[in-house]
């Protein structure tokens, strides 16, 4: 039996009593008070007669309801039909994502002029068709309340609707004669289009002299920009090719997560971490970090450390490299060997390692480049060849204008896709700042912190409304089309610019000129319109000519850097981020992937510094850490950093430095005037968290994401709404892993244990169960048969599959107090399992889903058949047939059942019904998923749920009965292998595959028969559930041991493998 | 005899000859007719002049006999070079559709338009007897039987009474038969039978709404329509062939003959109040809904869409798809939507309940694929136990529930 204890939270961990009960209750609810009905049915409070009463009643009451009158429905064809519209047909445009500098290239399923869906653009060389959890759930940002319906004027209370764009424009012409001379500064996020580009310039040329376009990022990677300046001359960032690499080593760099190009370098990560062929190799990520990061949790090896050390790694790095540096000296022992070994593999693997370095300090990432140059990445790893343009803000730049706004030295100032009266450090300079300006006009899209405070708001477009271009590598083009119709009175940008700068072209005509002009002909532009992107044929790679002069200076500036007692690390989640998107419920209630917690950021503290802090001791005493863990409420503490204090909950997670607390950007959003927070800002980001962003310190050239922090018990409490442990797998073995070298030296040793277990079990089994062994017939698949195949190697956690079920199946978001009553409907969840040394574990995620089982439990306990098999191997649920016993989600050893346990649809309900509801047990954001402009989102063909029924992953089975159809139509059975179902094609590193198994061809037969069987595994197959869902055992390239077993094989595993052999020989 | 044979082998393939020849001459005109009526009946008629000329004697009227097969395919570009095709432009108003037909095709539709006959009126003689219905005869039948078995019993017991009688044999009084406790409990199981099947039977039917009839905004008549002109129910309702909806078609595709026909000349049409409808006045509210004007013949006014009354509405959570029963089911309209070319205003033919769907795909078969001949749709290449079941004589024929089309998901999801 496996002894690698695989552990969700502390209770599992110990196997405390409160973790046993969890375990066994199904359900969070307390049960009926069936005890108080002892004394006879006639004297409970509602005896037989009146139970028939009731009944009766209810019976006729429905009798009339149902017969009266049916409604009259109206079918309203239109007046002229679009040629290439089909109502009901759903249309794909490719268009690209554009948020802050980050630019993903998608596809938009689009159906009766409606977008509902985003995927992934496969022909992109740069994402190969992988999206992230933010690009999933943009699509209902389009449909947000908040959104701003039409151009305003502000008369320093409240904002007057302003008629006509005509009329907008003579305002703003007559308030820019009131700017005495004074230069106009653009305020922006990161613009990358060329186009928008070209018209800035052209229009700040009209402008007084001094006009500015300041690029302003929420969080900043100027001291990589400065830096490279220093080193290469170049103020940019270059390439990264992960893919190219075979040591990648990450410095507290989320670059699976949040860092720079999440989904491009998830994307050449995984293709380093497939295992294939009969010697698979694999690249070695070695992870320094404070806290526990999505990338961390991946790396091979992970060492941690305080923020404030990262220079002094990294100039230990270097002079062991044999960089001309003296590193200043590390007391941490665990550091300083991994320091050595991951020298010793930069040094095994010269021209194919790769450094990089998520600090924004200049002089870091100077000592960053020297690694690099020293490892031979310079032009190949790092290429230069082609420059990224994610992030261009710099971030002195940002702090002049700050310091120029409060001297009177701006005249206007315009606000676009940036919202610095809640991003900046210091917030209160920049609103006293902007109050100082004449002219304040906002182009951004809501009524955010900043356009709260602005003049003028004209807003913009959002992106699925837009013409637009995106150029985030230096000559690969990313096209924008509409695909809907502006749902407001919005105008682009751009359109502002132009008519300003006195052009009467409006922004999509000079778009196309643009382009045309750019592609020689219509055709050309058309063809690229349609591909969404254009791409140079090869990737061309290139180095820059390093220059050394800036190291010494930087050496010595890094090694000068003090840590305190207590530091804190400032980081960004990934659904969350900067907090752009904190309106979106969807990304709100995605758990974080480490943290599994919702609609809320916190204090990540280690389990030692909780015990020193707090006094509460959650892995030693198993009282206090049920205590802790079983309620929501958590306790807080007050951590004041520069000054400042923020009161925060307590997370206690291992796996972060005993002396670091993080803390995520993003939450906290609130109106100035906090009566109005919902309004402006939203029902989902008010309330969500705290505002982090004080936090954040400014040293002269850059912002910094860490600081010196003191921490101080308060002994209040904050509830958390966390999804882990909802459901567990009550520490049955589900995961198994190896490490690279054990895996080609003996490839079936992984999947070891199973397989024994299996042969055991064969005399009182049979070979074949479902044949052998059940008292149910045996049911043929004679057609299809759908599987399922997820990689544990390549899956990161990322959760991007997660929310692309959520927008695929119209998947109800519950609110907060839903989640911590354990009742999060997502039929998607990823497991995330700790295992190892409790201090620095290792991560394994896990996607689970409904296992679509042979052999279903859930099935034949259901009253009343609403779930059942189908001869394709689907589970089936059907909504309409259930009548919410439950029984089927007790029976579940996988935990993927969802209940309804409130109308959180409005689907069943009177609109005034829901509504007393609010505040009870419903939360506020069921009512902004229940207006009628955030519906438009939801998938038609996908049936919303009412309250009282289960639901349960499906496997898209919408997509599969279209791509069926589709190959139908065509006589063609092979089109079926085209189907994806969401989370896969959602998923950056294509760790999910699905096909008909019964198909040889298919990818998922390959994998499970074929090419990776020596890894393929079903979760809890000692049950004899059979599941269509089959998992690969996940691979990890460290020395250290990583298998299920102990390190030394006691006797007793001697003699069973002894048996084996003998076993064998027999055979 | 060996003369003999030879005649008789000559005789044999000479008629062979002719039948294969007189078959193939009609499958000919088959596939014009077939042709004419999917691509060409809405807005041409063979014998007269409609939305666009008529077909017959086409080819003699242009410039020469190709001309026709360079037009349905290269409509607008000779629109702008031939001077013939320009003044059809000018004499019809609207500009025909082009196609992408193949040369014998085009050649069998005119053929069939040259061979066309107006059918002789079907006025007088036995329009076939309507079928009787004899429920009525066996329920008087019934009835009449129960009442004389209840005579024969009222019979049997008086009789039984004056043999009693005459024996000497002494019995109580008879209980007169409406308080017989037999003859009771037999009525109270009758009335129970009959109270739950009704009961039942209308629970089941509460919200179904057969022979649903709604009054339209416009009184659109299929008969006319689809049944006298023979318009194809695709050209219409397109989205039945490549979407779930088959679509209700938008008021541009009722203009494309529309602009034409501006009044009605058919059969006088009787309402079901029992008025005589106006057709061109129906023609003069499309035109209103259009926003065109017929006399000046353009658009001169805004538009609005017609909104008709859904009659087939199935729940929310059925997930139903025209073009999976049309496209690949090959099923006619008619199947579910019954006869609709002889209905004025549409009803609601078929119950449109689970049942009704579920047993229809247990009675459908699918066009299941031989592998030995290669007919039937290649998809269900992949069946191949059924196709083991089939060679060895297990069964005959697949039908829609042995590929899973009864199964929950496969319309709920």
């Amino acid at each position: 039996m496996s002894n690698k204890k695989y552990w969700q939270n502390f209770g599992e961990l110990n196997d405390s009593d409160a973790f046993k009960k969890a375990a066994k209750d199904e359900f969070k609810e307390d049960l009926l008070p069936l005890e108080d009905l002892d004394d006879g049915l006639l004297n409970a409070k509602t005896p037989r007669r009146d139970f028939l009463k009731y009944l009766g009643f209810s019976t006729a009451a429905a009798t009339i309801a149902a017969s009266c009158e049916m409604p009259v429905r109206k079918a309203v064809p239109y007046l002229h039909k679009p040629d290439d519209l089909i109502p009901g047909v759903a249309n794909y445009y490719a268009s690209t994502y554009v948020n802050e500098g980050d630019i993903t290239p998608v596809i938009v399923k689009q159906r009766d002029g409606r977008p509902i869906k985003i995927e992934g653009n496969e022909a992109s060389v740069i994402t190969n068709g992988g999206t992230s959890a933010q690009v999933q759930a943009s699509v209902l940002d389009l449909y947000d309340t908040t959104r701003l319906r039409y151009p305003m004027q502000s008369d320093g209370k409240d904002f007057k609707e302003v008629t006509s764009f005509d009329a907008f424009d003579k305002l703003i012409a007559t308030a820019m004669t009131g700017t005495g001379g004074k230069p106009t500064v653009l305020l922006t996020s990161t613009i990358t289009s060329p186009s928008t580009l070209q018209i800035i310039t052209d229009f700040l040329a009209k402008n007084p002299t001094g006009s500015r376009h300041i690029q302003y990022d929420a969080v900043s990677y100027s001291g990589m920009i400065l830096a490279n300046q220093a080193s290469y001359g170049k103020k940019a960032l270059p390439s990264y090719h992960f893919e190219n690499a075979k040591v990648i080593v990450s410095l507290n760099a989320d670059f699976l997560g949040t860092w720079l190009s999440p989904v491009e370098f998830a994307a050449q990560y995984s293709k380093t971490r497939k295992i294939a062929g009969e010697k698979p190799t694999m690249s070695r990520h070695i992870q320094f970090e404070g806290a526990l990061s999505l990338t961390g949790s991946n790396a091979d090896d992970r060492y941690i450390h305080k923020p404030s050390e990262t220079g002094a790694i990294a100039l230990s790095i270097l002079s062991k490299l044999g960089g001309a540096v003296t590193a200043p000296a590390i007391s941490d022992a665990a550091l300083n060997k991994g320091i050595d070994a991951t020298v010793a593999a930069l040094k095994g693997s010269m021209g194919a390692g790769l450094v990089v370095c998520g600090s924004n300090d200049v002089n870091i990432q100077i000592i960053v480049n020297a690694i690099n140059e020293a490892i031979g990445a310079n032009g190949k790893t790092i290429n230069w060849g082609v420059t990224s343009n994610y992030r261009q803000g710099i971030d002195a730049d940002v702090v002049k204008l700050v310091e120029d706004m409060n001297a009177g030295n701006v005249g206007a100032l315009l606000v676009y896709e940036t919202n610095p009266a809640y991003t900046y450090y210091d917030s209160k300079k920049f609103i006293a700042g902007l109050k100082k300006v004449p002219v304040t006009i906002s182009f951004n899209g809501t009524m955010n912190e900043t356009t709260e405070l602005c003049k003028f708001s004209i807003p913009a477009h959002h992106w699925l409304e837009s013409w637009g271009d995106a150029e985030p590598k230096a000559g690969y083009i990313c096209l924008q089309q509409p695909t809907i119709n502006p749902l407001f009175k919005t105008r682009a940008f751009e359109t502002s610019l132009l008519k300003w700068s006195g052009s009467t072209s409006d922004y999509e005509t000079y778009f196309k000129t643009y382009w045309i002009g750019k592609l020689a002909t219509t055709d050309n532009f058309d063809k690229a319109l349609q591909e969404g992107i254009l791409q140079p044929a090869a990737i061309a790679v290139g180095g820059a000519t390093y220059n050394n002069a800036s190291l010494a200076d930087a050496a010595s500036k890094a090694s000068a850097v003090k840590g305190g007692t207590y530091e804190i690390a400032i980081y960004q989640k990934v659904s969350i981020g900067s907090g752009k998107q904190a309106n979106n419920p969807w990304l709100q209630e995605t758990p974080d992937p480490i943290s599994k917690v919702t609609w809320d950021n916190y204090a990540i503290m280690c389990p030692a510094l909780a015990k020193t802090i707090l006094g509460l001791d959650v892995v030693g005493s198993q009282y206090q850490g049920d205590g802790y863990e079983v309620h929501p409420e958590k306790p807080t503490v007050k951590v004041t950093v520069n000054g400042k204090s923020l009161e925060l909950a307590v997370l206690i997670l291992p796996g972060i430095h005993p002396n670091v607390i993080a803390v995520a950007l993003g939450y906290g959003r609130e109106s100035t005037d906090k009566s109005k927070s919902i309004e402006n800002i939203g029902r989902s980001a008010t309330g969500a968290g705290v505002n982090a962003y004080p936090f954040v310190g400014f040293d002269g050239t850059g912002f910094s994401y860490n600081a010196t922090a003191e921490i101080a018990k308060t002994g209040n409490t904050y509830p958390l709404g966390q999804t882990q442990v909802h459901g567990s797998s009550e520490s049955r073995p589900v995961i198994y892993e190896a490490s690279l070298a054990s895996f080609v030296a003996n490839p079936e040793r992984v999947l070891e244990e199973p397989n024994t277990e299996r042969e055991k079990l064969i005399p009182f089994g049979g070979k074949e169960y479902e044949k052998d062994a059940t008292i149910y017939p045996q049911f043929d698949r004679p057609g299809i048969k759908w599987g399922m195949s997820i990689d544990l190697s390549t899956c990161t956690g990322c959760s991007a599959c997660v929310v692309a079920c959520t927008a695929e199946n119209n998947v109800s978001v519950v609110g907060k107090t839903q989640v911590m009553k354990a009742h999060e409907m997502h039929w998607l969840r990823i497991d995330r399992y700790f295992t190892g040394d409790m201090s620095n574990p290792d991560v394994v995620f896990q996607p689970m889903m409904c296992q679509h089982c042979d052999n279903a439990p859930c099935e034949n306990v259901c009253p009343v058949a609403a779930t059942n098999h189908s001869s394709e191997g689907l589970n089936q649920m059907t909504y309409n047939r259930c009548i919410g016993t439950r029984y089927c989600a007790n029976n579940c050893p996988f935990k993927v059942r969802r209940f309804n346990w409130l109308d959180f649809n409005g689907s069943d309900s009177f609109p005034d019904n829901q509504q007393p509801l609010i505040g009870g047990d419903l939360n506020e954001v069921t009512n902004q998923m229940n207006d009628d402009l955030t519906r438009m989102v939801l998938n038609p063909d996908v049936t919303v749920r009412s309250r009282g029924v289960i639901e349960k992953c499906s496997f898209c089975v919408q997509r599969l009965q279209e791509s069926k159809l589709v190959a139908k139509k065509a006589e063609d059975p092979s089109l079926v292998r085209n189907v994806k179902t969401a989370c896969m094609q959602a998923c950056p590193t294509h760790a999910i595959s699905f096909g008909n198994v019964n198909d040889k061809e298919s990818d998922v037969y390959k994998i499970r028969f074929v090419d990776q069987k020596h890894r393929n595994f079903y979760v809890l197959e000692q049950l004899h559930v059979l599941p269509n869902v089959s998992y690969l055992a996940k691979i990890k390239n460290s020395d250290r041991h990583v298998t299920n077993e102990k390190e030394e094989v006691s006797e007793g595993e001697g003699k069973i493998e002894g048996v084996k052999k003998e076993e064998k020989e027999h055979a | 005899m060996s003369r003999y044979r030879k005649i008789l082998q000559k005789v044999f393939a000479s008629l062979l000859f002719i039948a294969l020849v007189s078959f193939n001459n009609n499958s000919f005109a088959a596939d014009g007719e077939a042709l004419f009526k999917a691509n060409c009946a809405s807005c041409h008629k063979p014998l007269e002049d409609y939305t666009g000329p008529k077909l017959q004697g086409a080819r003699e009227r242009e410039p020469n006999p190709e001309w026709a097969i360079k037009w349905v395919n290269n409509v607008n570009t000779m629109l702008e070079t031939d001077t013939y095709a320009k003044g059809l432009l000018a004499k019809y108003g609207a500009k025909m559709t082009q196609f992408n037909l193949k040369e014998d095709e085009i050649k069998s539709i005119l053929d069939y338009a040259d061979a066309y006959k107006a059918p002789v009126p079907t006025t007088g003689g036995p329009a076939g007897a309507p079928a009787e219905d004899n429920s009525l005869l066996f329920g008087i039948l019934t009835l009449v039987l129960a009442v004389i078995a209840l005579i024969l019993l009222q019979v049997n017991s008086s009789l039984r009474k004056l043999s009693d009688q005459k024996d000497g044999i002494l019995r109580s009084e008879p209980v007169p038969f409406y308080r017989n406790k037999s003859y009771i409990m037999m009525g109270i199981l009758v009335l129970f039978c009959l109270g739950g099947y009704i009961t039942i039977n209308a629970a089941i039917g509460l919200g179904r709404m057969k022979n649903y009839q709604p009054e339209q905004p416009i009184y659109y008549s299929h008969k006319v329509h689809a049944g006298t002109n023979q318009i194809s129910c695709l050209y219409c309702h397109g989205g039945s062939q490549d979407s779930k909806h088959a679509n209700i078609p938008s008021v541009n595709v009722c203009m494309n003959c529309h602009m034409a026909i501006k009044e009605y000349k058919g059969d006088v049409i009787i309402k079901e109040d029992g008025q005589q409808l106006n057709g061109t006045a129906e023609i003069q509210k499309l035109y209103q809904y259009a926003g065109w004007n017929p006399d000046a013949k353009k658009y001169d006014k805004p538009g609005k869409p017609i909104e008709w009354v859904k009659i087939h509405n199935l729940p929310d959570h059925v997930y139903f798809n025209h073009s999976q029963h049309v496209k690949v089911g090959k099923q006619q309209c008619q199947t579910c939507h019954g006869p609709i070319q002889e209905m004025p205003e549409v009803y609601q033919f078929a119950e449109l309940s689970m049942g009704w769907c579920v047993n229809c795909h247990r009675e459908s078969k699918v066009n299941f694929y031989n592998k030995e001949s290669g007919e039937g749709n290649k998809f269900y290449s992949i069946y191949e136990k059924f196709h083991k079941d089939i060679k060895e004589g297990k069964m005959d024929s697949v039908t829609v529930e042995k590929i899973g089309g009864t199964e929950c998901q496969k319309c709920h999801y």
